[in-house]
């Protein structure tokens, strides 16, 4: 797929994490004991073959711009093409902040016109799923398609969940038909992934004209008002696919992750998982060490309990703690009988000894970045 | 801008008694602590030491170092001025020749040196597992205005004779040097570390050259000539944890000093980070069915079995009812259900099928070769499989890339070996 280019968008403001992404990017939110969820969006274009890459991010981004640095983790630090994150700026014309996924676009046009890869693939920095867009390119090519949506069968997900995604209408040869944005009633669980395939000369000329009559948005104001002037494709994923935009996805995302099944899909089937590397050494489990169904990354060092959770880098569990279905950020440290069922722990969080914290299966109890309970 | 002092280390060394582990790699490649191979500690000393110019001398099977090394990234020593260079043996206009002793190998490479043109030179050995600041150990050579440094470790007076031993002043100044002396005078031992001044190394080298009757050697004929010639040459102390683990006996403990609960060599050291490059995997996972304790387990491994005084490196996976004790499993193998081994190390990429037992049983004197395999410790190779059934005892070898037709029968008792048939075995 030499011929396709990439652009990742990262999100808007999003209070529904609370506060993981309070002070980051929903992109940039740590997922599953060493990645942030780019990673995936990120690997599976490398993945398919793609080696130039814009990713236009305005809230709260420090995090992410650290995390993809020159994207050499991505093998992205290329003379030609490779990795560019577009932070909004202020000029003659424009007022700065992006006003919406078109504008972020639109604002970034030189980098849309001066590549020369007749395709783009459009696709959403905060979702989980490994996927190789080879498939959906040819589909594309064969149904001479304006613009390919991927989509999905959501019988695994909630219904109060679809009430976040676009739900498509298709007929029996994909095209599609209507596609309602984050409707109250859902028609159907066949939603949008927020990843388009379309060429990038159009492209251009639709965000131009979006941008001439004063819109902003590429799903309400370009899927869904040319729904009838354009070529509109689905293409069905049948695989594993997860978006981080609630506290419960996001919880359940990382638990699914101990089915080893899910595991093979996302780090093994259809390619690897490229993340920034942190140089820890491998985990110790020390002599009273009990660790079940439970992922751990380098640099830990247990000597407690750990039961269906996942610990990310430089964890410290210590005697006579006990985690369970927990997620413990990065260099966290759970002290001597202190006990954790239920909870997430952002980076740098230390659990003092003896303290006791609960939450619910269904509302997980947050701690935020840095704190000392 | 010229360097003050840039390093060589002297990666060609086969390891010959570490056997299989060394038959198809350098001894520098060889895998260390669930993650590392040896020459990363040399590497990231010098990084961290703030030396970013390093040239690595390679001779013995230099593939899988050549690629691990690369072009320095993990050591981020991907530099535009500097940075770290392959130095293998080469072919000159009369003739071209393989580097003949530590000493020949730099003399042959002073080209590469007077390029950059530092002050100073250390030399250091791809061998050896170790943390230490070079810097210092240059503050120590400039404030005696040395000619050389060595630095120095005590050892028990009965290994003595196994290193390059010196006697030295109270305040360091060295005035006798003998390399692995039958009876030794001091317990003051090389580690191969050495400071020189660029250009008295120089004169040395091609003084050394130049002699017919040498050995080519630093332990063996460039100190001892310094010596004899009265410069100034200084013992460095050092105190910290240093090992050639040159034996399969020193490879194992050294590896297993790593799991005590607070290792005196510590890798979680934050301030003292040793690099090498990363796997692509995901954080391992420990199963229902998993035990782990007082062992050190890497990213991507599946542990279903239980483990126990272990260091298990990347991408390993251990089925149902495995049990592992006392042992070391290298990169991407995979034990199979039902198995059990004790005091193994297995090699890279091999299969140990099911219900396979290994080490068990009396101690043995090893039959094929009782030098190398002679610490009751039963070594596995790469890139092997090892049928189901079989029974393995201790103080065994299997070779690399083994295949089911390898094997006799599934009893292979203590001391024997299986070998690959055929002259080569790559």
């Amino acid at each position: 797929m030499n011929n396709t280019m990439g652009i990742i968008l990262t999100g808007g403001k999003n209070n529904r994490l609370k506060e993981l992404s309070m002070e980051r990017s929903i992109s940039a939110v740590p997922f599953g004991g060493k990645y942030r969820a780019i990673d995936f969006a990120l690997s599976n274009m490398i993945n398919s073959g793609i080696r130039n890459v814009g990713i236009p991010t305005q809230y709260n981004f420090r995090s992410l711009m650290d995390h993809l640095g020159s994207g050499k983790e991505w093998d992205l630090d290329r003379k030609t093409d490779g990795l560019f994150i577009f932070p909004p700026y202020l000029s003659e014309y424009g007022t700065g902040w992006y006003k919406g996924t078109a504008d972020a676009m639109y604002a970034n046009l030189t980098f849309l016109k001066r590549s020369n890869e007749e395709f783009v693939v459009i696709n959403q920095g905060y979702a989980i799923c490994n996927m190789n867009y080879t498939d959906m390119l040819k589909q594309h090519v064969d149904k001479d398609a304006d613009i390919t949506v991927a989509c999905r069968h959501m019988d695994d997900l909630p219904k109060e969940d679809l009430i976040l995604l676009g739900i498509v209408e298709r007929d029996s040869d994909e095209k599609i038909i209507d596609f309602q944005e984050k409707p109250l009633n859902p028609k159907s669980n066949f939603a949008s992934l927020g990843i388009y395939i379309i060429k990038r000369k159009l492209l251009i000329s639709l965000l131009e004209d979006s941008a001439a009559h004063g819109y902003f948005e590429f799903v309400k104001d370009i899927l869904i008002r040319k729904l009838n002037e354009l070529r509109l494709y689905s293409y069905e994923f049948k695989g594993y696919w997860r978006p981080l935009s609630t506290i419960q996805l996001y919880y359940r995302a990382n638990m699914e992750l101990l089915d080893p099944s899910v595991r093979y899909e996302l780090f093994v089937k259809n390619g690897k998982i490229f993340t920034k590397v942190k140089d820890e050494t491998p985990a110790k489990y020390n002599e009273e060490a009990v660790v079940k169904n439970s992922i751990v990354a380098d640099g830990c060092i247990i000597e407690g309990t750990v039961e269906n959770s996942i610990l990310f880098r430089g964890v410290r569990i210590r005697r006579g703690a006990v985690v369970r279905n927990s997620i413990v950020m990065q260099n966290a440290e759970v002290f001597e009988n202190a006990s954790l069922n239920n909870c997430i722990l952002d980076k740098n969080v230390a659990i003092s000894f003896d303290k006791h914290l609960n939450g619910d299966q269904n509302w997980p109890l947050i701690v935020g970045k840095n704190v000392r309970v | 801008m010229a360097k003050e002092m840039i390093a060589l280390i002297l990666a060609g060394g086969e390891g010959s008694r570490l056997g299989v582990l060394t038959s198809l790699i350098a001894k520098p490649a060889v895998l260390y602590g669930g993650k590392y191979r040896i020459i990363d500690f040399s590497l990231s000393n010098c990084i961290n030491s703030g030396i970013d110019t390093v040239g690595v001398l390679t001779q013995y099977r230099p593939l899988q170092l050549n690629h691990h090394i690369g072009i320095g990234k993990p050591w981020d020593m991907d530099r535009m001025n500097g940075g770290v260079t392959i130095l293998s043996p080469f072919t000159k206009q009369q003739k071209g020749e393989w580097y003949s002793g530590t000493a020949d190998a730099v003399y042959q490479n002073i080209h590469y040196v007077d390029e950059l043109n530092p002050n100073y030179v250390i030399i250091l050995s791809g061998d050896h597992v170790y943390k230490m600041d070079y810097a210092q150990m240059l503050n120590f050579h400039k404030r005696n205005n040395a000619d050389a440094t060595i630095s120095v470790i005590h050892v028990p007076l009965e290994e003595a004779s196994r290193y390059g031993i010196m006697s030295a002043t109270d305040d360091g100044r060295i005035f006798e040097f003998e390399e692995k002396p039958a009876q030794a005078k001091s317990n003051l031992a090389s580690m191969g570390v050495y400071i020189f001044k660029w250009n008295v190394l120089k004169e040395f080298l091609i003084y050394d050259h130049q002699n017919e009757q040498s050995d080519h050697d630093f332990g063996k004929n460039v100190i001892p000539k310094l010596l004899a010639d009265k410069r100034s040459i200084w013992a460095y102390p050092f105190t910290g944890y240093w090992r050639d683990v040159g034996t399969i006996q020193a490879y194992w403990e050294s590896n297993m000093d790593l799991i005590t609960r607070i290792p005196q060599f510590n890798l979680f050291d934050p301030d003292w980070k040793i690099y090498t490059p990363n796997p692509v995997k995901p954080a391992h996972y420990i199963g229902d069915t998993g035990h782990v304790t007082r062992s050190i387990i890497a990213e991507g491994c599946m542990i279903y079995g239980s483990i126990k005084n272990s260091v298990v490196f990347p991408g390993v996976t251990i089925e149902k009812d495995v049990v592992v004790e006392d042992s070391i499993i290298m990169s991407n193998s995979i034990i199979k259900a039902g198995s059990t081994l004790i005091r193994s190390i297995v090699g890279e990429k091999t299969a140990v099928g099911a219900n396979v037992q290994s080490g068990f049983g009396e101690y043995a004197e090893n039959t094929y070769n009782p030098k190398v395999y002679q610490s009751g410790i039963t070594v596995i190779g790469s890139n092997s499989y090892v049928p189901d059934n079989a029974r393995i005892g201790c103080n065994v070898v299997l070779d690399n890339y083994l295949m089911p037709e390898d094997f006799k029968g599934l009893d292979i008792p203590s001391g024997s070996a299986v070998i690959k048939g055929g002259e080569i075995n790559e």
